[in-house]
């Protein structure tokens, strides 16, 4: 019995080994048509894959890169899923070993262990994408990028301002959606109270007051980076309280689709998201969600790293070089949004609009005449570096990641 | 027999518990699975992605071991980082054997892990300024004491009160993971990250030092003294006869005068002791930082690797080398062909789906009916 059993395995092995074997010329001369024009080679490390929105969009990004490069698909080797701690680093190594040439890891987390490997790979460039330590490690083969994102969130609070006056002027609004003062509220989805949190929500209440100046902003974190739950419950908390825009940090469709089944229900309440387009969750209730648009960047480092040339140390970089976007307006924008949408894109463009303009906001009622970008000595208190001049506060100046940290009048966190 | 001969039809396999097979057999068996499980996932492989399974195993080594180019040398980058985690799951699979071979379940090996963790990353922080020896030894102490505290608590309730420790070790990893996030919030580096980042990046306290100029030479000697450690233990000490003889019958022990509290409690703090020391190896070791994913699912895959070596601490080198060489071939294909992570999971789920199932032939046989017990 055993040597009938044994016997079948073998043929069975052999049977299919053979089927295999048959194959194997036919994958040989599709490894053979690699592009050879250039010995190029970049490695991509990623939090996610394409399943993850955040993640998603840096692929889409990087593929258009290459593609307007003329990079080819096996100069780019991709590593999905990894996570922040070792792998990154062994993952770093690991490209650099197979020759690559540029090295970008897409998650901040990933920063400290792509910084290690910068030290022992001098002759290869690392980026690590949303990062802020580039700058202080003198490391000259690591690079931070972040775009100016607070421009496109600013571009989608005047898309919320709009709706906002379009409500009050034809008096839809009801008694609990002002607060005491006569403000209209408007709610945040927030995710951690840290810099780049504050500088997105900031940047959206100052874009709401260009358009109507009566608004307060009630923010609640969640503290995650990413919760669809968590996000739809604080959406219908705000919501409870008489909110009328619902705007949020992370790129989960919680928020939208709570503020659609609230709006389906005869709420007068509307929603602004963030990196991925929301009018398919929320064909109604969605606005506009501002967005980054990767490729630009990608586009310029790749293309400096493959002419050999240095990859700016920090770069952060917004509308001046479409780096960021809002995304298509949905049906409900008041009337002559897109109008003025491209009116304070323009002015943007033309350096004659400031996000963070000190003559635009108060801290404690009074102007902001100075304020720090950078913490030098670890204690988590911005110590060095100027940012208020020209009367403006000067956002992602000094490093790419957002800096802008204070908490301005009109805004009040919940939690 | 005699409930036999009133069955009129005898089913076609009957399944029996074999006495007892010779070693090759048994050996020649898991190959086979090994091999039969290879040509399955080939041709699954083949189906999706039309790729010639050879090239695709040939992938698979080398992301473990490397890519066989012209200047190969066996002791690369990969091949070390192979050996690295195989001796991190293996510390862990030690830690677990003497529960397990004491019929505890200790499920708890993620939880001890990241406490033992928490407690090397405090020490690496806090006592950065100490000489280097001190240190070390600071780190190696406070995290077997955390890693037995983690298990003493389960420990004590089973042995006094026969709670069901499956349940306990189970959730104390849920509090260790809360634990984890507290430490994680009040040592994150920069601030802001939610991450603590890698600790001493500078003058590198607290990280193994290089052995014979290798990073991770230190992680294998410290783990092959557990490992030998163990083995002594287990088979020549008079404790280990005591776990095997509780782990048969609580029974048999009391009535040989076996202490069977004092063993439940004092075999779980070994064990959990052990799993908290893997947790220094993880942080000192290897990441030098400290995250909610330091145990990674290691302390659940250990379970596997005790279990299929039987608890035979030497078999366990071989199983977790096997499961870490899964675990890497499957993400260089993943990486190579432009799959996602899920192919990684897919083949490794096959390829333990037939090991375990050999175990199956090795101690069962399957008695097909045969003609002449058919007519009777």
């Amino acid at each position: 019995m055993k040597k009938l059993i044994a016997l079948i395995l073998a043929i069975l092995m052999v049977a299919s080994l053979a089927a295999c074997g048959g194959t194997d010329t036919a994958t040989k001369d599709e490894a053979g048509k690699a592009d050879a024009s250039s010995d190029f080679k970049m490695g991509v490390i990623l939090i996610g894959d394409e399943n993850e929105g955040y993640t998603y969009a840096h692929i889409q990004g990087i593929k258009d890169a290459a593609k307007s490069l003329g990079l080819a698909d096996d100069q780019i080797i991709w590593k999905y899923t990894i996570p922040e701690d070792e792998t990154c680093y062994d993952t770093a190594a690991d490209l650099a070993d197979q020759g690559c040439d540029l090295v970008v890891s897409n998650s901040y987390g990933h920063q400290s262990h792509m910084q290690q490997a910068a030290t022992e790979f001098p002759e290869v460039t690392f980026i690590a994408m949303t990062g802020d330590t580039a700058k202080a490690s003198g490391l000259p083969n690591f690079c931070n990028a972040f775009t100016a994102v607070y421009e496109s969130r600013f571009v989608s609070g005047v898309v919320a301002g709009m709706k906002i006056k379009e409500l009050v002027d034809a008096g839809k609004l009801e008694d609990d959606n002002f607060d005491a003062d006569g403000n209209v509220k408007v709610g945040y989805v927030g995710a951690y109270p840290y810099a780049e949190v504050k500088s997105g929500y900031t940047a959206f209440f100052l874009g709401i007051k260009s358009v109507y100046d009566k608004v307060s902003m009630s923010v609640q974190f969640t503290n995650s980076w990413f919760d669809l739950t968590k996000e739809g419950e604080t959406a219908n908390q705000l919501l409870s309280q008489g909110c009328v825009i619902i705007c949020q940090h992370a790129d989960s469709t919680g928020a939208p689709s709570a503020v659609q089944a609230a709006l389906e229900k005869g709420d007068v309440c509307y929603s602004v998201g963030y990196n991925i387009d929301m009018l398919e969750v929320a064909p109604q209730a969605a606005l506009t969600s501002a967005t980054n648009v990767w490729s630009v960047y990608y586009t310029e480092a790749i293309g400096a790293a493959m002419k050999g040339e240095a990859v700016p140390t920090n770069w952060a970089e917004g509308y001046a070089k479409d780096a960021v976007a809002i995304t298509p307006l949905g049906e409900s924008c008041a009337e002559g949004t897109q109008e003025k949408v491209d009116e304070v894109i323009a002015a943007i463009k033309a350096g004659e609009l400031h996000v963070f303009d000190t003559e635009t906001f108060t801290v404690g009622g009074k102007k902001v005449e100075s304020a720090f970008a950078t913490d030098t000595d670890g204690d988590f208190v911005p110590d060095a570096d100027e940012a208020v001049f020209d009367g403006y506060f000067h956002e992602s100046y000094f490093q790419s990641a957002p800096c802008f940290a204070l908490d301005i009048d009109g805004i009040t966190l919940l939690n | 027999m005699a409930k036999v001969a009133t069955h009129k039809r005898e089913p076609l396999v009957r399944i029996a518990k074999r006495d007892s097979m010779p070693l090759w057999q048994s050996v020649l068996i898991r190959v086979l699975s090994i091999v039969l499980a290879l040509v399955v996932c080939g041709v699954i492989i083949y189906m999706l992605i039309k790729v010639n399974p050879l090239e695709v195993y040939k992938s698979m080594v080398e992301g473990a071991f490397g890519a066989f180019r012209e200047d190969y040398k066996f002791f690369n980058r990969r091949t070390w980082i192979t050996i690295r985690d195989t001796m991190m799951l293996l510390c862990i699979a030690v830690g677990l054997a003497p529960a397990f071979k004491m019929r505890f379940w200790n499920i708890g090996a993620e939880g001890q892990i990241l406490v033992g963790g928490i407690a090397t990353a405090a020490c690496m922080i806090y006592l950065k300024t100490l000489p280097p020896v001190l240190l070390f030894v600071c780190m190696i102490v406070a995290s077997l004491l955390a890693g037995a505290l983690w298990s003493l608590l389960p420990a004590i309730f089973k042995a006094k009160w026969n709670t069901n420790e499956t349940l306990f070790t189970l959730m104390m990893n849920y509090v260790a993971i809360q634990l984890t996030s507290f430490f994680v919030a009040l040592w994150e580096n920069p601030f802001g990250s939610n991450t603590v980042g890698i600790i001493n990046p500078q003058g590198k306290e607290g990280w193994f030092p290089p052995v014979f100029g290798l990073d991770y030479m230190m992680n294998v000697i410290v783990v092959m003294i557990i490992t030998i450690g163990m083995f002594i233990y287990l088979k020549y000490s008079k404790q280990g006869y005591e776990i095997s003889v509780v782990g048969d019958s609580e029974n048999t022990a009391r009535y040989a005068g076996i202490n069977v509290k004092k063993v439940i409690i004092r075999t779980m703090l070994i064990s959990g002791a052990i799993c908290g020391l893997s947790g220094f190896v993880a942080v000192s070791g290897a990441s030098h930082t400290i995250s909610v994913n330091t145990a990674g699912g290691k302390g659940f895959t250990a379970i596997i690797v005790a279990w299929l070596a039987k608890f035979n601490t030497f078999t366990m080198i071989l199983i977790s080398l096997l499961l870490v060489f899964l675990d890497k071939g499957a993400i260089e294909i993943a990486s190579k062909y432009d799959l996602n992570d899920y192919v990684a999971s897919m083949i490794t789920g096959i390829i333990l789906f037939f090991i375990l199932g050999s175990e199956f032939f090795v101690n069962y046989r399957m008695i097909f009916r045969s003609k002449e017990k058919g007519v009777q």
